[in-house]
């Protein structure tokens, strides 16, 4: 086993089951392995480019579309599925969004609104990884607001579809052999399963990324794509069609913002007690251990949030406002102890050779992404007064 | 109740381990406090084993005890075993020392599997306290020491190499006599049949027990000979700062630090390694650090236990020399 | 082929041990166990080797106690075990390892024997290499050490043994206790259907009669303190020196 062991104050191990367990040490020994040993993370970030030669390895792990049942899936516990995605971030976020968007936002709508011809169609090979999806929701002056989307999928009169529209902001996009667009059409926002060879698809790479830089994020542009009737998500029709795919992978951040916490946690742990400045051990100065502690407490309080609300999610328990609360605290937490951590290794904290910097600026996505920690803020809001701030 | 103790020497590449004469040494030492008696060697192997038998009594054997057939001369732990168990029965010591060397720890579970007795492994402390046996040996990589207490007669306890000294004035040969074999070749149920020099190439960075890492000061990628020279005597692996991946002058995989391996050996020598917090990360954990840097204010001088402040390209070729006359 | 692995849980190579104020044993306070990193290798082995036999995987004399004995026979069901045995023990503690040996030879026995026997060369914690060489003398079996290397043809195996500055080849009739080194075998990571998969494989309780000790520790103490560093001298002419206090005093050099 690598060096790195994660923190665990409380000793939440205990609640875990012994299979849970067995599946979080096995994705932190493939992260360690694949990820970190190689630097493989470190030179893919420095690039600008996703190490889409794991994707079947992590197929082939298990790591896709873990929580569906059948078509090559697992049908594990969320909770089991949280400390996946939690593994993978403490690797980099950009990996864990690449399992969040194939499992929560691709693979979820398939498996909840597809037939079963769309199922068997692209299930097993997404599942092995052998088959890359992305999920094209916003737009570019539609973000935290999808209800204005323009995307229109206007019926061909053959029972097929015509798409047009752009989408933006799309992990996966250049990578993706199929796409999920969410269109608008005569009866409301549908769902189509859109093969990104489709005449008329493309996917411009967006450059000069800061953040999530072992990510591609791409535009969607959609100008006249004709798809048959069998692109059609059949299950829902709506807003709430997507929305539904957005609370799996929110919940999927809860925890993988912790590994991203854990990550730097460990680093400035060690890199503070190793390192000496005016003849005693950096982690000896009170400032500096007051950093630490606090980083540690918000760790610590992620880790509770987030066991709560997977084991109310396999109880069917937990509501979109129980996510919100977790997206909104676990990755601002995550971003006040990625600032503090880089703050802890001085200079050397800039550099790639240290994570910190890495997640720092991976957090800035993830803290804004899938709900900005504004607009879960405001769903709060409304759960709590009853009344809806972002509406007029 | 028998007083004398009975000493496995191991005899390998034509002579005898290090290891097996200090445990002879010791047993010389101990013996008085034992009561007494004969320090007796048991010597296992071929013919030249037995034309060195006699030589054990320099160390303090007072008789040796030669097993010695054409069969035994490879080293077999089955055999091993038996024949060394047989002549614990028929002597009786109260205490049997091995070396603990790989062959040592081989045969030494054995025996006391055999006889039904108690087994201390690889003891860093052998002493008589009070009439009794005071052992001592490491857990957990040396993380903590237990001390221990055997039961049944006679108790075996294999010996780290270098625990004990040899002794200071060597005395003279000791009489050798035979000891009749109980069973033959045919009765083995394992056999070598192959024999290669290991590979002194790659113990992984990770294993390796002495590590011979090299930093900027090397100058350049040519002058890792003078590190590769040393660590084939030494058996060691050869690693790497940082910077020298980086400038391309060694693999990745050699990397030995924050974004390379974390290494734990006995004995890891930084030369030409200034020791940034980097490298520390990745071997501070190191049982014994040596470092050899010209800059005697060099941070690595702060983590090593043992310093030389010179010129690498003067001080490494020398080590390599004296490294090999003491193998001598 | 029918193998047992015998495993063992040991403290993770990352961990702080600490001896306890009780002077007994470790502390174990935020220690964690892991499967003994020569067992997995050994187990990866066996599952390659076993054909269309079976691989038992056998846990007896574990200092971390039932509870993670079991857990650990399940992450070698997770590396392709077939099944699980479990020794229990009312006083694992620094359990004696001829004990161990006795309990696990009993084990074996009691399932009908083995074809091919597997230990890791060495527990991480009481480092002892003991429990391979003995249990092969108990059940009067042969036994090679240090296994970086095996082959099996019919009733006899192909075993290379690394041993001090050597390789040995040696021929061994099956059954055979094989001890193995970290070349036996491919460390390795459960894919997560594997892990779901040894959930559902059988773990079955062998109860033995435990032999008393013949070695026990008597209390544990910390390593001694280490010196503070020295500069031995300068220049080429320190080098005898140096080589002298690693031999004598740090006691790391053995030539």
């Amino acid at each position: 086993m690598g060096e790195y062991r994660g923190a665990d104050f409380f000793e939440l191990d205990d609640l875990l089951t012994d299979e849970e367990r067995a599946i979080r040490d096995t994705t932190r020994e493939f992260v360690q392995r694949e990820l970190i040993d190689t630097r493989a993370i470190e030179l893919h970030h420095r690039a600008g480019t996703f190490p889409v030669e794991l994707a079947p390895r992590m197929g082939e792990q298990g790591f896709l579309g873990p929580t569906l049942h059948g078509y090559g899936c697992l049908g594990l516990s969320s909770v089991a599925y949280g400390l996946i995605m939690q593994e993978l971030e403490r690797g980099d976020s950009g990996v864990r969004s690449f399992c969040s968007v194939q499992g929560s936002l691709c693979m979820y709508p398939i498996h909840t609104y597809g037939t079963e011809e769309q199922k068997q169609r692209w299930l097993p090979g997404m599942a092995k990884g052998e088959l890359i999806g992305c999920f094209g929701l916003s737009e570019p002056d539609h973000g935290s607001d999808p209800s204005g989307m323009e995307t229109k999928a206007v019926p061909d009169g053959k029972g097929g579809w015509v798409l047009n529209g752009v989408k933006r902001w799309i992990t996966n996009g250049t990578v993706a052999h199929l796409a999920i667009v969410w269109a608008r059409t005569p009866d409301g926002i549908r769902g189509f399963i859109v093969p990104t060879d489709t005449k008329g698809f493309s996917a411009p790479l967006i450059e000069g990324k800061f953040s999530l830089r072992a990510s591609v994020t791409s535009e969607l542009v959609l100008e006249d794509v004709h798809v048959g009737p069998d692109a059609l998500l059949p299950g829902v029709t709506g807003l709430k069609g997507p929305l539904s795919c957005l609370s799996q992978a929110r919940y999927g951040i809860v925890w993988g913002v912790i590994g991203s916490m854990q990550a730097v946690f460990d680093e400035a742990l060690r890199y503070t007690q190793q390192r000496s400045q005016f003849d005693r051990p950096l982690a000896g100065f009170q400032l500096v251990q007051e950093k630490l502690v606090w980083m540690h407490t918000e760790l610590t309080k992620a880790q509770l949030v987030a066991l709560r609300l997977g084991r109310m999610k396999d109880e069917g328990k937990a509501k979109p406002h129980h996510i919100s609360f977790g997206k909104r605290n676990n990755c601002w937490a995550a971003r006040e102890v990625a600032k503090l951590g880089r703050e802890l290794l001085g200079a050397n904290g800039v550099c790639d050779e240290y994570q910190v910097m890495r997640h720092l600026m991976n957090i800035e996505s993830v803290y804004t992404y899938e709900g900005t920690h504004d607009i879960h803020t405001l769903v709060l809001g409304e759960h709590l007064t009853g009344l809806a701030a972002y509406r007029g | 109740m028998a007083s004398k103790v009975l000493v496995i020497a191991e005899f390998r590449g034509g002579k005898f381990k290090k290891g097996a004469l200090e445990c002879v040494a010791a047993a010389s030492r101990l013996a008085p406090a034992l009561g007494g008696g004969d320090v007796t060697a048991l010597v296992i192997g071929g013919a030249d084993a037995k034309a060195a038998a006699a030589s054990l009594g320099k160390q303090g054997a007072t008789r040796v005890l030669a097993a010695c057939a054409d069969w035994l001369a490879e080293f077999n732990g089955d055999a091993y075993a038996r024949v060394a168990a047989d002549v614990v029965r028929a002597e009786q010591p109260a205490l049997v020392l091995v070396a603990a060397t790989l062959d040592g720890k081989d045969v030494a579970p054995r025996v006391a599997a055999r006889l039904d007795v108690g087994y201390a492994p690889d003891v860093t402390k052998l002493a008589v306290e009070g009439g009794k046996l005071a052992i001592a040996r490491p857990l957990y990589a040396g993380k903590a020491y237990a001390n221990v207490t055997l039961a049944g007669a006679p108790a075996v306890v294999s010996v780290r190499p270098n625990t004990f000294a040899l002794l200071e004035a060597p005395g003279a040969d000791a009489p050798v006599a035979d000891v009749a074999l109980a069973f033959g070749a045919g009765d083995l149920k394992s056999k070598v049949v192959a024999v290669e020099a290991a590979k002194t190439d790659k113990v992984d960075l990770t294993e390796a027990e002495v590590i011979v890492s090299g930093g900027r000061g090397l100058k350049g990628p040519e002058h890792f000979v003078l590190l590769e020279a040393l660590a084939a005597e030494l058996g060691a692996t050869v690693g790497a700062s940082r910077a020298v991946v980086d400038a391309g002058w060694r693999p990745h995989h050699d990397q030995v630090g924050q974004t390379g391996k974390t290494v734990s050996p006995n004995l890891y020598f930084a030369v030409g390694i200034s020791g940034a917090i980097q490298h520390l990360a990745g071997m501070a954990t190191s049982k014994c650090i040596v470092a050899v840097n010209k800059d005697k204010d060099a941070p690595i001088f702060k983590v090593a236990d043992y310093g030389i402040v010179g010129d690498l390209f003067d001080v490494v070729p020398r080590m390599t020399d004296e490294v090999k006359k003491l193998k001598k | 082929m029918r193998i047992v692995v015998c495993i063992k849980p040991v403290p993770d190579t990352a961990a702080r041990i600490k001896v306890h104020k009780d002077g007994a044993r470790i502390d174990p306070d935020g220690v964690k166990f892991t499967l003994g990193p020569y067992d997995s290798r050994c187990i990866a082995r066996a599952v390659a080797l076993k054909g269309a036999g079976e691989v038992v995987a056998l846990a007896a004399g574990a200092a971390a106690g039932e509870a993670e004995a079991k857990k650990r026979i399940k992450d070698a069901l997770a590396l392709g075990c077939d099944k699980g045995i479990f020794v229990p023990d009312p006083a694992p503690e620094n359990r004696d390892p001829l004990a161990v040996a006795k309990a696990l030879a009993s084990a074996i026995q009691g399932q009908g024997g083995a074809d091919l026997i597997f230990c890791g060369r060495q527990a991480t914690d009481d480092q002892a290499l003991a429990v391979g060489p003995m249990l092969a003398t108990l059940l009067d079996l042969p036994c090679v050490t240090d296994a970086v290397g095996i082959e099996v043809t019919g009733g006899s195996a192909r075993v290379q043994r690394a041993a001090e500055g050597r390789v040995e080849t040696l021929e061994v009739t099956l059954p055979a206790v094989i001890t193995g080194q970290r070349d036996i075998g491919d460390e390795q990571y459960p894919k997560l259907k594997e892990i779901l998969a040894a959930g559902k494989k059988p773990i079955a309780e062998h109860k033995v009669e435990w032999a008393a000790a013949k070695y026990a520790v008597a209390g544990l103490v910390p390593p001694p303190e280490k010196a503070p560093g020295k500069i031995v001298g300068e220049g080429p002419d320190a080098v005898p020196a140096l080589l002298n206090l690693l031999q004598t005093e740090a006691k790391a050099l053995a030539l």
